[in-house]
């Protein structure tokens, strides 16, 4: 899924950089957006890192079968 | 390798665990807590350098809030600006050296977006009265209300998540690197870790705040710039 992330973090900073050399004087505006939006698109990733360190150190899975 | 998800336990008070995570809570609430008393003590109107440099940090969170929430900034500066100052600082701990930043564990974290949480409700129903909160779970169409209700769950778990995995996977892999390679090595990724914390303060507040503005904008009037003079000061 990490590849996922990567990408569409790509797309949204060249989405990003296309407006901003479109419309400078909303510069401040459109890298706020983008920061909360990257924030989103990294979440993702970081759900893979906690869902890995889940299964090594605290795994539910194996306190089921005994 | 020690486990993220566990956390050193120094000392009971009762039956009641103390872990190194929380006493490093308390060292940061105190620090502001007397830092702000001592910044704030003498106030004048023609500030001197040191007050200049901290109304500037005001300033910037109530321009944030002015810009992302469209109202005045009054009634939430305080929770805005602790919540980033509090995260910032706790992400930033970490340049001391042997302490472990206690926003890189699961209770910390659970703490401030269980405030969020509680937060949105309080401002909501503060802002537009008991009904006027309930009533923006049926918002677009009442077919809406169950997922509006998992929602607001639903983001207060990815608000703990994001915190959490951001800080703590920066901590992970200065511990990995550093037991593979050794002294001086991981300190480019300690900066990383820097800008990640610094990054993930601002966000976390900005998404507050959006969390906060999406009950209360509604019957809120738009913040006028401060254009017209202060009737009062004209001669």
């Amino acid at each position: 899924m990490n590849w996922l992330a990567l990408a569409s973090e790509g797309r949204a900073v060249a989405a990003a950089m296309d407006a901003i050399a479109r419309q400078p004087e909303s510069a401040s505006t459109i890298s706020r957006t983008l920061f909360v939006g990257l924030a989103m698109i990294e979440t993702m990733a970081i759900y893979c890192l906690v869902i890995a360190l889940l299964l090594l150190f605290a795994n539910p899975l194996l306190k089921l079968t005994p | 390798m020690n486990s993220p998800l566990t956390s050193v336990t120094l000392f009971h008070v009762g039956p009641v665990p103390i872990t190194l995570p929380v006493v490093v809570t308390w060292a940061i609430m105190a620090l502001l807590v007397l830092g702000g008393r001592l910044l704030t003590r003498k106030l004048s109107l023609v500030p001197s350098k040191t007050q200049a440099a901290f109304e500037l940090i005001v300033d910037t969170v109530d321009s944030q809030i002015r810009e992302t929430m469209r109202v005045e900034p009054g009634p939430y500066r305080a929770f805005i600006g602790t919540l980033f100052v509090f995260i910032f600082v706790a992400n930033w701990s970490s340049l001391v050296p042997g302490v472990e930043p206690p926003t890189a564990h699961l209770e910390t974290d659970a703490a401030l977006a269980l405030l969020v949480f509680v937060a949105v409700i309080w401002f909501g129903i503060r802002a537009v009265g008991m009904k006027g909160y309930l009533a923006t779970f049926a918002f677009p169409s009442p077919i809406m209300i169950p997922l509006n209700f998992l929602e607001s769950l639903t983001r207060t778990f990815s608000l703990l998540v994001r915190l959490f995995g951001n800080v703590m996977s920066g901590v992970f892999v200065i511990g990995i690197i550093l037991s593979l390679a050794g002294l001086l090595v991981p300190i480019p990724l300690m900066a990383l870790d820097l800008l990640t914390g610094a990054v993930q303060a601002y966000i976390f507040a900005i998404l507050a705040m959006v969390f906060i503005a999406g009950v209360v904008s509604e019957g809120q009037p738009e913040p006028t710039p401060n254009l017209a003079p202060n009737p009062r000061t004209l001669p």
